[in-house]
């Protein structure tokens, strides 16, 4: 976006420590967001998880995860994303000193 | 299993044999779900007054999920841990707290400063919450709680319409219990899952990002004005490109945290993603030479319930109890931004309250009231019931938009000398300013007697 420049959002997400799982804990029926007028999830997800695709759906990824659940809260179609917490010992790691 | 039994707190999933969970049917008098500032708490007050406790952590170590942006004011602690402040990983003192309001290219701010917070007992402090989380969850370690890490509850076991238990993710990881307290924190899972939440109101519920900002400590006391381990809580209001929320800038030790709170639903109906807002602020020139110049040490990002005393579910269910952020009990009314010394608090209440529901032999709703009981006589409810109005005044068009702008008009036009023309009165000033800004005398006068209401 215009007027962002000081540091990539690849940057910005290569602070933050993720152990990924192999499961994935966000999953989206985009064929309900192809319906979606809000699509809520695009701009309130911090890490930039959900993208929408030229063909009116949402791809996402459950990698960079920071497990807030703003998409799940923020999506106003019923079902449409299903977001639990990774299993223990993965996900988000912030950092101690 | 051992209640002393040691369990490090790193340990990963594939030592599970060595946990208690998995070893079916095995019994604890208590399991508490989440190891933040109110499990630990919670847990740490079953385990001295001896009973069985299972504190359960999602993360590879307790205080890994979690970030906040904010100050932990640990008075609450000094029942709990003597002397914390001699021990507590604490990164600076506050001993200055700001509130700024951002408008354009303006800023007008309320400055208060004062040495003697720098000495015990203290007032506010800056912590990184994987340090401080870890500490506190060690102290319920230490007094005999069994800490067992990388371990997400997945859901409740029931009998009948009593709570018995948690299921996790653990091969096999069934674990039973008298009661069970959650607090699993501002997604609470489990008090969802036990129909303790009525309606669960996206708008009670704001983003948090941050980011924490490397600089040498001699540039941070230059910058912020203080020295030693003195350091500095500035709020901010407006600035939040339209979305409802507001700022904060807090001092570490060689770090600067800088962020924003923003309304989900806002964030939601808007073009503009949290990162873009930061940046936003952070280029703005009341904040800009505070935290120019360090490289992101780390960006952070977390859900926040603001909603108070209204958007409170259910305290209390059969066979458990709800704590800290997962019952929303984060204090966000304006000047005061609060939720670790809520946590704590009502962990350490709900820790009590389990005590005597297990000593009795009736951990049913009724036998676990005491908890509720506790919590009113206490500042977590009667600030929070006092205070129920504040979070929608601050997220509130006046107080988000019309008000920064109006108060740095008034202050700009005030101390802006315009010879040869002579100074303006004070009247026409704000009269000018409320008309600029849109602010009609009625609803000026409505929302200050609702702040002063609900300020009591």
């Amino acid at each position: 976006m215009s007027g962002y420049s000081q540091i990539s959002f690849e940057t910005r997400m290569d602070s933050v420590e993720f152990r990924v799982a192999e499961r994935a804990h966000i999953t989206v029926d985009d064929t309900l967001c192809r319906d979606c007028s809000v699509r809520g999830c695009i701009t309130a997800c911090p890490a930039n998880l959900f993208v929408p695709t030229s063909d009116g759906g949402i791809v996402f990824n459950y990698e960079q995860c920071f497990e807030c659940g703003a998409c799940s809260l923020a999506c106003n179609t019923e079902g449409a994303i299903d977001w639990s917490y990774p299993e223990g010992g993965h996900g988000v790691v912030f950092h101690k000193t | 299993m051992k209640p002393g039994e040691e369990v490090s707190p790193e340990e990963s999933p594939s030592t599970a044999e060595s946990s208690p969970v998995g070893a079916g049917g095995a019994e604890v008098d208590a399991i508490v779900v989440g190891a933040g500032p109110a499990g630990s708490a919670a847990a740490l007050e079953l385990a001295r007054n001896g009973h069985s406790v299972v504190l359960l952590e999602r993360g590879p170590f307790p205080g890994s999920k979690n970030m906040y942006g904010g100050v932990i004011y640990g008075r609450i602690l000094d029942a709990l841990v003597p002397k914390w402040w001699e021990e507590a990983p604490i990164q600076r003192w506050v001993t200055r707290r700001q509130t700024m309001m951002l408008s354009g290219d303006q800023a007008l701010t309320i400055d208060y400063r004062s040495d003697r917070w720098g000495d015990p007992p203290y007032n506010g402090a800056t912590a990184y919450r994987p340090d401080f989380d870890h500490w506190l969850a060690d102290k319920a370690a230490e007094a005999g709680a069994h800490l067992v890490c990388s371990t997400t509850a997945t859901g409740l076991i029931h009998e009948g319409d009593q709570v018995v238990g948690v299921t996790t993710d653990r091969p096999g990881g069934e674990l039973r219990a008298k009661v069970v307290i959650a607090c699993d924190g501002a997604n609470s899972f489990l008090a969802r899952e036990a129909g303790l939440y009525e309606n669960l109101d996206p708008a009670n519920f704001t983003v948090g990002v941050k980011e924490t900002i490397a600089l040498p400590p001699e540039v941070i006391n230059a910058r912020f004005g203080v020295r030693g381990d003195h350091g500095v809580d500035i709020k901010i209001l407006g600035c939040t490109g339209g979305v409802p929320g507001g700022g904060f800038v807090y001092t570490n030790r060689d770090t600067v945290s800088v962020g924003l709170v923003l309304s989900l639903t806002g964030l939601a109906k808007g073009d503009r993603r949290p990162e873009q807002l930061l940046h936003r602020m952070k280029h703005h020139p009341g904040i800009a030479p505070l935290v120019e110049g360090g490289e992101v040490r780390e960006y952070s990002a977390h859900m926040i319930p603001e909603g108070g005393y209204d958007a409170m579910p259910e305290l209390v269910g059969n066979g458990l109890l709800v704590a800290g952020d997962a019952a929303s009990m984060c204090l966000a009314a304006g000047v005061w931004l609060e939720g670790v010394n809520f946590a704590i608090g009502s962990g350490a209440a709900a820790g009590r309250a389990g005590h005597r529901a297990i000593q009795r032999g009736d951990t049913s709703a009724a036998g676990l009231a005491g908890y509720r009981t506790r919590l009113e006589s206490s500042f977590v409810l009667s600030d929070h019931r006092k205070l129920r109005e504040i979070p929608h005044l601050v997220m509130g068009d006046l107080a988000q938009t019309r008000l920064p702008g109006m108060a740095c008009g008034v202050a700009e036009q005030f101390f802006h000398v315009d010879n040869p023309a002579p100074k303006p009165g004070l009247r026409r000033i704000i009269r000018s300013e409320m008309k600029a800004n849109g602010v009609r005398m009625r609803d000026l006068v409505r929302e200050s007697v609702k702040a002063i209401r609900g300020f009591g």
